[in-house]
């Protein structure tokens, strides 16, 4: 029996000791005509040979091809140590470290991985982590909601260059509790937001304003004028980053002449592979003010019995399993094996090599970008300065191009034409630092065949 | 046995540079660039390997330890499911890769979707949901969407029995709901009486555990559905406690209109020192067209997503993507492992090793919560009596037990139960470990009969002594700094 391991012996002593009959009597409080009789479309039982042959045979069906698409996850490369450690049974299968002294291990290293995100992102304080960027910014959401005690309104501002699937996704999880999302539309000339925009709504009560910076064209955006425009204005700010791009860019904490008030993102970047999209792990830090607004595990460290340093779960007086209905979220489960995989790529690479990850990614989209626009009927939609993503305008529909260019196994691109049809045939494409000069020939050589033919 | 931080042992000018990628200069505008290198660790690979690997060594684990985590289903995760699932294809594949270059992956989630439709007697599956309590989400939000695509506005109230997991009713919060809490009897089962009180005209719905919290199943399941659906209510079942059920009996045949189910429980999936999870979600007839998405569709020409234009009533989505991917390829892995027979098995030992620890802790003289009831896959232990009469209480217990090397069970849940232990010992384990903890536990009650200071001052022999949480919530350390 796959996973049990009990002899027909044991099985013998242990009815003996419950007094049971047969096994099928521990089930008797179950009323009869409830019981399932039989599991018909269940498949018979593969052994492990068979299920790994099973599994290589649908992995080969989507085979490897070179991927161009960022949009929100990032395909770079991955230190051998960081899925090594991670996968040790230690961490793979302990669970939340309820029990501290059986989770020094944990909590230890979740203090370390709070410790680089207050440092990346420059704010105070973390959690140790939620589940990801998209969930992460509905979580700031109800967050700056709580926090702004003077704000009545629930009213957050997002410009149109936000995620436009994370800003989906914050709609459906903020839904039950009033919050208003106002989307306000991008420059259409520079595909950034416009901090001049804003003044339409001096005066107004707005609890936050939202900045993803790169936006999600992989542009910058005037992260300073915005961020001060909000605190003039009563709003607080909530910063949508990624956390490479920290290493070169700016941290939130020094935005504007205060600094934003959350930071949230999709911590993918940092040494978790694409995987179909996921797991990953969504992070969120703050200023210390608001930190008994955060939702999710917190990680404090204080002293044992002896004045020995210890780790422990703390605040969860904010926490659904104390405070059940009155609960900051009802988040138990977080990503900690992710976070783990986050923090040991960080110790590898440390700033210096998170830089060099960083400008590496940028200097081959540069290239991508380069090698592209020079075939015809393919331009740079928005020049400014950016990051490593760009939006490309084709002279033709996106979908066929992208299918067209699978079959000469190259993931092109991401298709924006769904969320943003007033950009007409338009392309998001990505190179990290794992897209190699030769690559980008090629799909530039495929690009050419597809576009000119027809 | 203690491990300095990382940052105490970084070094200037140190680094793993095998790990960099060529020189290139980043262009930023001046006004956007970071002027000040972020304070990560400088360390060489070899000293970052050490110390993540000897913090490892800190935790107890399944791999390591017994670890009978009531409610948390601490099963054996097996290996080959992390193998497979990261095949150098599935973790290479974008999320948004297109649909002809992920038939594979597709295929696996199309096929784990209807195995757990099969299993659990529902309708529909979306695999989206990142973890229970989003799958919790998920389902009071089509109640809601249910209730509100009829008309019926008024619907905002969720009954939830007191036994109940905390994210029941944060959950019910969350969706814009007002919680209802309902009594349970003595025996362990949900107040009828007082359930057919707080139904009516604002009913949304009722969120249930069975087998509940109490670790007994719930034995009026067809009259509370019967009722509930009487009163134009709709029933969530909290999958939990499924692994005591599994191939027995059937959420959908029980009368619940809708269901999550822990992946990283029943199925198996790693739990990772706190996630990932995954909360994939079941629904009935009723709730099929608010499923959030998305959701892996078979057409003539292959599988695919269904999006926002096939689900026009959704929920919406809950992820950037589509959920914890890598989770659901162990979980669906671990599925095809157990085949039809294991599938039931499961529940089967799960029940055994339940009862047998239970009987044999009685027999030793520890007070079961309900002794005149069966055991699901998990039971509660009361050290009332203890607490009285020699002055431990269940911590005391649960402090001492790791120093015997056994992980605690579950302490203070469920808060009905004063002074209890959630003991669940899931079917992976064989009988020799459990009566190890039988002994454990016999040695622990004698030593708080005998000195039962070395239950108060447990543990002894862990990487740290019990941690002064009111000083961690009053001066809060929540990030390094260095000394200057």
């Amino acid at each position: 029996m796959p996973f049990i391991p009990h002899t027909e012996d044991d099985v013998r002593e242990m009815l003996a000791a419950i007094g049971a009959p047969n096994i099928d009597a521990l089930f008797e409080e179950i009323p009869a005509a409830l019981r399932t009789r039989e599991l018909t479309g269940i498949p018979d039982a593969l052994t492990e040979m068979e299920v790994g042959r099973l599994m290589r045979s649908r992995a080969r069906k989507d085979g490897t091809p070179i991927n161009f698409i960022g949009a929100g996850a990032y395909e770079h490369h991955i230190p051998a140590a960081v899925w090594a450690i991670v996968t040790r049974g230690e961490f793979y299968s302990a669970y939340t470290p309820y029990q501290a002294e059986a989770s020094q291990g944990t909590l230890q290293l979740l203090y370390e991985y709070q410790t680089m995100m207050t440092r990346l992102t420059g704010m105070q304080v973390s959690n140790a982590s939620l589940y990801d960027g998209a969930s992460a910014l509905a979580e700031a959401a109800l967050m700056s909601v709580r926090a702004h005690r003077r704000s009545k309104s629930a009213r957050i501002l997002v410009p149109a260059s936000v995620n436009p699937t994370y800003l989906s996704v914050a709609r459906a999880i903020t839904e039950g509790q009033n919050v208003k999302f106002d989307v306000l539309p991008y420059a259409s000339s520079s595909g950034t937001f416009d901090p001049g925009s804003l003044s339409a709504f001096e005066g107004q009560d707005i609890t936050a304003v939202v900045i993803q910076h790169p936006n999600f064209f992989g542009l910058f955006e005037d992260v300073d004028a915005i961020t001060d425009w909000a605190h003039a204005n009563g709003s607080l700010v909530i910063a949508v980053v990624n956390p490479l791009s920290l290493a070169i860019l700016k941290p939130p904490g020094e935005w504007g002449s205060k600094g934003v008030d959350i930071v949230v993102g999709e911590g993918q970047p940092l040494g978790v592979p694409l995987s179909s999209g996921g797991p990953y792990f969504g992070f969120m830090t703050a200023r210390m003010e608001h930190v008994r607004q955060m939702p999710g595990r917190i990680i404090g460290r204080t002293v044992d019995l002896d004045g020995k340093p210890g780790f422990t779960l703390t605040l969860q007086a904010r926490e659904q399993h104390i405070r059940r209905s009155k609960a900051t979220s009802n988040i138990c489960t977080n990503q900690g094996l992710l976070v783990t995989a986050a923090t040991i790529y960080m110790s590898l690479l440390g700033s210096k090599g998170l830089e060099r990850v960083a400008a590496a990614s940028q200097t081959q989209t540069d290239k991508l970008i380069a090698a592209l626009t020079r075939i015809d009927g393919v331009k740079l939609a928005f020049t400014g300065p950016r990051f490593h993503e760009a939006v490309l305008r084709l002279n033709k529909p996106v979908k066929p191009v992208l299918a067209a260019l699978a079959e000469r196994g190259i993931v092109g691109g991401y298709d924006l034409s769904n969320h943003y049809p007033e950009l007409g045939h338009a392309l998001l494409v990505c190179a990290t630092e794992m897209r190699t000069d030769g690559e980008i020939e090629e799909y530039a050589n495929a690009l050419r065949e597809v576009t000119s033919d027809g | 046995m203690s491990e300095p931080l990382i940052f105490t042992q970084s070094r200037s000018g140190r680094s793993a540079a095998g790990q960099y990628p060529h020189e290139a200069a980043a262009r930023v505008p001046e006004k956007l660039r970071r002027k000040k290198p972020a304070a990560l660790p400088e360390v060489s690979e070899l000293q970052a390997v050490r110390h993540f690997t000897r913090l490892s060594q800190l935790n107890f684990s399944i791999d390591t330890h017994f670890y009978p985590l009531g409610s948390c289903t601490m099963k054996y995760n097996p290996r080959a499911c992390n193998q497979f699932a990261m095949l150098p294809e599935f973790l290479g594949r974008h999320p948004l890769a297109p649909d002809a270059v992920s038939q594979g992956f597709l295929e696996c989630m199309f096929e784990l979707q209807e195995m757990l439709k099969e299993v659990t007697g529902m309708k529909g599956v979306s695999l989206t949901p990142m973890a229970g309590a989003q799958g919790e989400f998920a389902g009071v939000a089509m109640i809601r969407a249910y209730h509100r695509a009829r008309g019926d506005l008024e619907r905002n109230e969720i009954i939830v029995p007191d036994a109940a997991h905390g994210t029941n009713p944060a959950t019910a919060t969350m969706c814009g709901c007002v919680v209802i809490e309902i009594p349970s009897l003595s025996n362990g089962d949900i107040d009828v009486d007082a359930l057919k009180q707080s139904l009516g005209p604002k009913t949304a719905g009722i969120m249930l555990t069975n087998p509940s919290t109490l670790g007994v199943f719930e034995r009026r399941i067809q009259e509370v559905a019967k009722l509930v659906h009487e009163a134009g209510g709709l029933l969530y079942y909290d999958g939990a406690n499924l692994n005591a059920i599994l191939g027995k009996v059937r959420p959908g045949d029980m009368g619940f209109d809708v269901i999550h189910m822990n992946l990283h429980k029943t199925f198996s999936t790693p739990h990772g020192g706190g996630g990932p999870g995954s909360g994939a979600v079941g629904v009935g007839q009723r709730l099929l067209p608010f499923m959030p998405i998305p959701v892996v569709a078979r057409q003539e020409n292959g599988y695919r997503w269904l999006d926002e234009r096939d689900v026009p009533q959704t929920i919406g989505r809950l992820s950037a993507f589509m959920g914890n991917a890598g989770v659901l390829l162990r979980a669906y892995i671990y599925m095809l492992m157990l085949g039809r027979p294991g599938m039931q098995r499961v529940a089967e030992y799960a029940a055994l090793n339940a009862n047998y620890l239970l009987a044999r802790l009685r027999a030793a003289g520890f007070d079961a919560a309900y002794p005149q009831r069966r055991a699901s896959h998990e039971f509660i232990i009361t050290v009332k009596r203890q607490a009285k009469e020699l002055g431990v209480n269940a911590m005391d217990f649960a402090k001492r037990l790791l120093d015997f090397g056994f992980h605690a069970p579950t302490t203070y849940f469920p808060l009905l139960v004063p002074e209890c232990l959630l003991i669940e010992p899931t079917e992976t384990e064989a009988k020799q470990d459990l009566d190890g903890f039988v002994e454990a536990m016999i040695a622990i009650q004698r030593e708080a009969e005998q000195e039962p200071q070395k239950l108060k001052g447990a543990p002894h022999t862990l990487p740290v002594r019990r941690l002064d949480d009111v000083r961690a919530a009053k001066q809060l350390d929540l990030a390094y700094v260095e000394a200057v």
